[in-house]
């Protein structure tokens, strides 16, 4: 009974969490957005207290209940776990394939202290490696969503063959060998972990599944074998995932045990039952929670190279497309953070890099960072769209507080950066061309075209002013390629115009 | 509807004058009626072909040309689109089923250029009409010295002489000077009199390598007349003619392009001077194929078995001077819906021409852009796709999915098809937000449509429409 509960409501939580991901309508954020709040790390470094404060009560009541229904990765274990129990010998199939191990406390102890340490030194990106929600997330955006989107586009192919506007297409995320080879090694760590040894990853890895079984020792309701009608048989052990039963003692670790009941299930003689405690156990390990200090993010400055600027072809025939070079990077002197970010270093901070306003973003701007000290956080880019005003879904999805929600009228006064002409590059001035497309496409009114004499030539250039919000528009619909001849450089603190 | 039948009362005189030149309009009307139960039993069985071929006979030569004629600038490609991006080739079996089909079913001109399909059309027409006699159709071709890099004549000269390689012939049918009044006067002297290439065309034609030497007109009408002076003077002798005519252009070209002119002054110049005509944009780009859903339904209650770019083609093939009527064909269904509309011709009566002249007031109510997807204006040195842009708004118009206003009750549905539609039709780089305002489009345009500032139109109402959700 208890364990079918388990299972229903650890499906929908799974499904309705990796539809967060997967949805780029934005629909089901405006719904369930919250499913990814109550995520345990999200809740820690958006110091979201009613969520602390739910799930330290839920656990000292029910245990680390939080671990079989609420966490992705732990629901994905259990299901690698099921296929691998398909796979395995009759006998184990029949009588259970685990057995007793004492914990690895020194092991947990070493992996929560990193955890710890990566966030007290502003390595959030770092520390994001081994908790569970980012690593799940890192999965289904490095390897779900480009299958996702494919299947989409293909749907898309099918509705615009047939004339309806049912699916549309949408642009698969930039490909990244160093996060896909980090996606797919969590993978298959995670995976060879749980096929192996049910939630090894869980009671020996995860920092979050650490502080949850040190606090559910206190639990109030838990799985207790009663002496007097268990037979000795071990069956509960055997097909404990949580390897936590130690049957000819008849005790169990309750800093392990994550409450999914198939032991109850699997006990012949009801000798397991989920009740009141009945023994009072040691003293509590106290855990620390520190906040993190602010880091300075310099990086070098780079001057920006002359870009080539596109030249207009002779044209002798009709037809044809010119072809368009892709638009590079600038080197940046300071990243750009998203409106809602308040700083780059409060993303920093906040962030534990689930990628799910990488998935939500429509506008292809956020991307996953593949420098060290942000490894996998959301990076600003203008490449291959811009931040439209009218769009604040990283924001109104962020669980970690690291993207605060944000209006699109207050995004409109946000300035997240400023935008910097090069004039060389620039076809109005290099090339006496009327271009002006980033006078005429700033949402902000902030740049004019002025009249400039360059080399004794009158020429026109972009002039920006104060009310530069950073959207990106001027850069991304600049002409010039493959590096625009306006950038944006990024505001360490953003500012409120 | 006030403003409809004032025109029509206004302007009598213009109706009957098309019906004096396209003949007995009423009398053809019943013999119509007397054929049809007949087409409609071969109608089955020959694709809906009910009849012969209408031929033309050439005023200067005697050709006796098929009504139809074949337009190669949008040759079929392998992708099955239309031949945009550069590493699209030419379906060439494609190119020659059709080209069988079409001489086949008595078409007999074909028309190209060495602009056309980015310099791929003539070899591909070459291949295909090669491997028929020789005496079975016409070859008509353009000098089309358009960049004044080919205006030198060794340059022009090495144009025409490949024209014939290409096309595997050693004479052409029907050569044409190629878009003259683009540009101008100064274009035209500069591409035909200032290097003595109209001479040098003429000599060809005396030699017999030119069998019918003419041209074709877009744009400064002061061009159109000094060539027809040329031609009374006896300094030239033109024996056909190139024209835009299609029931819009008749009497409002200038309505849909001020550097057009009126095909009713067009025609009844070269009329006057018994000049064969020869039709080009008798769809105006296609546009007359796919008019407003409520104006198309109106056509169908007419003629319910006709297609709606039907009435365009028998517009245009009704005046009895016309020659050919050309139609850029790149699928066998197009081929195959002009043959039965001018086979036979079943010319438009006084009725359905007072019904055309309704049906185009009201199309010019629709702010559409004119464009007709000649693709003169490509490449874009800043690669956007211009024609596929404006292609993706006049739809939408026409299709009644343009919505301004958030509180319509439609404007949700309209949003979300426009813009699901135009990134279906325009990859986002080549969208109305790339463009620069160079103009290097703007003198190509032979429809003389202000590009630049209606990209810059189009690309407003996307970014309110992105800026508004309903």
């Amino acid at each position: 009974m208890l364990r079918r509960l388990r299972k229903v409501l650890a499906v929908i939580s799974i499904v309705a969490v990796t539809l967060l991901f997967f949805d780029f309508t934005g629909t089901s954020r405006h719904l369930w957005g919250w499913m990814a709040r109550i995520q345990f790390m999200p809740a820690l470094l958006a110091l979201n207290l009613a969520v602390l404060i739910g799930l330290l009560i839920t656990t000292l009541l029910l245990g680390r209940v939080y671990c079989s229904v609420v966490c992705p990765l732990g629901i994905l274990q259990d299901t690698i776990n099921r296929i691998s129990i398909r796979f395995s010998s009759r006998i184990k199939r029949k009588s259970g394939r685990f057995h007793y191990t004492p914990e690895h406390r020194t092991l947990r102890i070493i992996f929560l202290i990193l955890f710890f340490a990566g966030i007290i030194a502003g390595m959030t990106s770092i520390a994001a490696l081994i908790a569970p929600y980012s690593a799940y997330g890192r999965i289904i955006s490095q390897l779900g969503i480009p299958v996702y989107d494919a299947a989409n586009n293909v749907l898309a192919d099918i509705a615009q063959a047939n004339d309806s506007y049912a699916f549309y297409h949408v642009e698969q995320p930039a490909f990244n060998w160093p996060l896909f080879i980090v996606a797919i090694v969590t993978l298959a760590v995670v995976g060879i972990m749980a096929w192996l040894g049910g939630r090894t990853y869980c009671n020996t890895v995860c920092p979050v599944g650490t502080i949850l079984g040190y606090i559910s020792k206190f639990a109030l309701l838990r799985p207790e074998i009663n002496t007097d009608t268990c037979n000795n048989c071990g069956r509960c052990a055997r097909n404990c995932k949580a390897s936590c039963i130690d049957p000819k003692a008849h005790k169990i670790d309750y800093t392990r045990c994550v409450a999914c009941f198939d032991c109850m299930e699997n006990c012949s003689t009801g000798a397991l039952t989920y009740r009141l405690r009945t023994k009072t156990e040691s003293k509590p390990n106290d855990v620390k929670h520190v906040d993190a200090s602010r880091r300075n993010f310099i990086s070098m400055a780079t001057i920006l190279a002359g870009a080539a600027a596109a030249s207009a072809e002779d044209k002798i025939v009709d037809g044809g497309l010119a072809p368009i070079a892709e638009k590079k990077a600038p080197t940046r002197k300071s990243p750009i953070a998203p409106p809602g970010a308040r700083s780059v270093a409060h993303l920093r901070q906040h962030c534990t890099a689930c990628q799910l306003c990488i998935s939500a973003c429509p506008n292809d701007v956020l991307r996953p960072s593949a420098e060290l000290d942000s490894f996998m956080q959301p990076v600003v880019g203008y490449e291959r769209g811009y931040c439209r005003p009218e769009c604040t879904e990283c924001s109104s999805i962020c669980p970690d507080g690291a993207i605060h929600p944000i209006t699109a009228a207050e995004k409109s006064s946000t300035s997240i950066g400023y935008a910097v002409v090069d004039a060389d590059s620039c076809l109005s001035v290099s090339m006496g061309e009327s271009c002006g497309n980033c006078a005429r496409h700033c949402p902000a009114g902030a740049i004019s075209m002025i009249e400039v004499t360059r080399n004794g030539k009158k020429r026109t250039m972009p002039y920006v002013n104060g009310y530069c919000i950073g959207c990106g528009a001027c850069e991304n619909l600049c002409p010039v390629r493959p590096l625009s001849a306006i950038h944006v450089e990024g505001r360490e603190i953003h500012t409120t115009l | 509807m006030k403003n409809i039948k004032s025109r029509l009362n206004q302007k009598p005189i213009d109706r009957r004058d098309f019906l004096k030149l396209m003949g007995a309009g009423t009398g053809s009307a019943i013999l119509a009626g007397c054929t049809r139960p007949e087409a409609d039993n071969k109608h089955d069985s020959n694709n809906g072909i009910t009849g012969e071929m209408t031929y033309r006979t050439n005023s200067s030569t005697g050709d006796k040309v098929s009504l139809l004629g074949y337009g190669c600038m949008r040759l079929p490609t392998s992708s099955n689109e239309s031949a945009r991006d550069s590493d699209i080739q030419i379906d060439q079996e494609a190119v020659n089923r059709s080209v069988d089909y079409a001489l086949e079913h008595g078409v007999n001109y074909f028309d190209t250029s060495p602009a056309y399909c980015k310099g791929a059309s003539e070899h591909a027409m070459g291949i295909a009409l090669s491997r028929h006699p020789r005496d079975s159709y016409f070859i008509a071709t353009k000098l089309s010295n358009f960049a004044p890099q080919t205006w030198s004549r060794e340059r022009s000269i090495e144009m025409y002489r490949n024209s014939l390689r290409e096309l595997q012939t050693d004479y052409i049918d029907y050569m044409l000077l190629h878009g003259i009044g683009m540009d101008g006067m100064e274009a035209y002297n500069g591409r035909y009199e200032d290097n003595g290439i109209r001479k040098f065309l003429e000599d060809e034609r005396a030699a017999g390598h030119i069998r019918n030497l003419g041209f074709s007109y877009h744009g400064d009408i002061k061009v159109f007349d000094h060539l027809l002076a040329l031609h009374d003077s006896g300094e030239a002798h033109w024996d056909f003619v190139q024209i835009q005519l299609n029931y819009v252009d008749w009497l409002h070209a200038k309505e849909i392009n001020p550097r057009n002119t009126n095909a009713k002054y067009l025609y009844n110049e070269l009329d006057k001077r018994g000049i064969s005509v020869v039709i080009m944009e008798p769809l105006l780009g296609g546009r007359l194929a796919s008019i407003a859903d409520g104006l198309a339904a109106q056509m169908k209650e007419r003629r319910p078995d006709d297609s709606i770019a039907s009435w365009a083609f028998r517009y245009a093939g009704s005046p009895e001077r016309v020659l050919t009527v050309l139609s850029g064909m790149t699928y066998m269904e197009h081929l195959q819906d002009n043959l039965h509309t001018y086979s036979p011709l079943d010319p438009v009566t006084d009725d359905e021409l007072a019904f055309l002249n309704r049906i185009t007031t009201l199309m010019l109510e629709y702010p559409t852009v004119p464009c007709t997807d000649c693709k003169y204006c490509m490449p874009c040195p800043y690669g956007l796709d211009i024609p596929a842009i404006f292609a993706h708004y006049n739809k939408c118009l026409n299709e009644g999915r343009v919505a301004t206003d958030s509180r319509d009750p439609k404007y949700a549905k309209a949003r979300r098809e426009f813009l699901i539609g135009y990134d279906r039709s325009v990859p986002k780089l080549r969208q109305a937000s790339h463009c620069i305002n160079c103009g290097a489009c703007l003198s190509h345009c032979p429809q003389g449509i202000q590009i630049p500032n209606q990209l810059s139109r189009i690309d407003r109402y996307v970014e309110q429409l992105k800026q508004t959700p309903s």
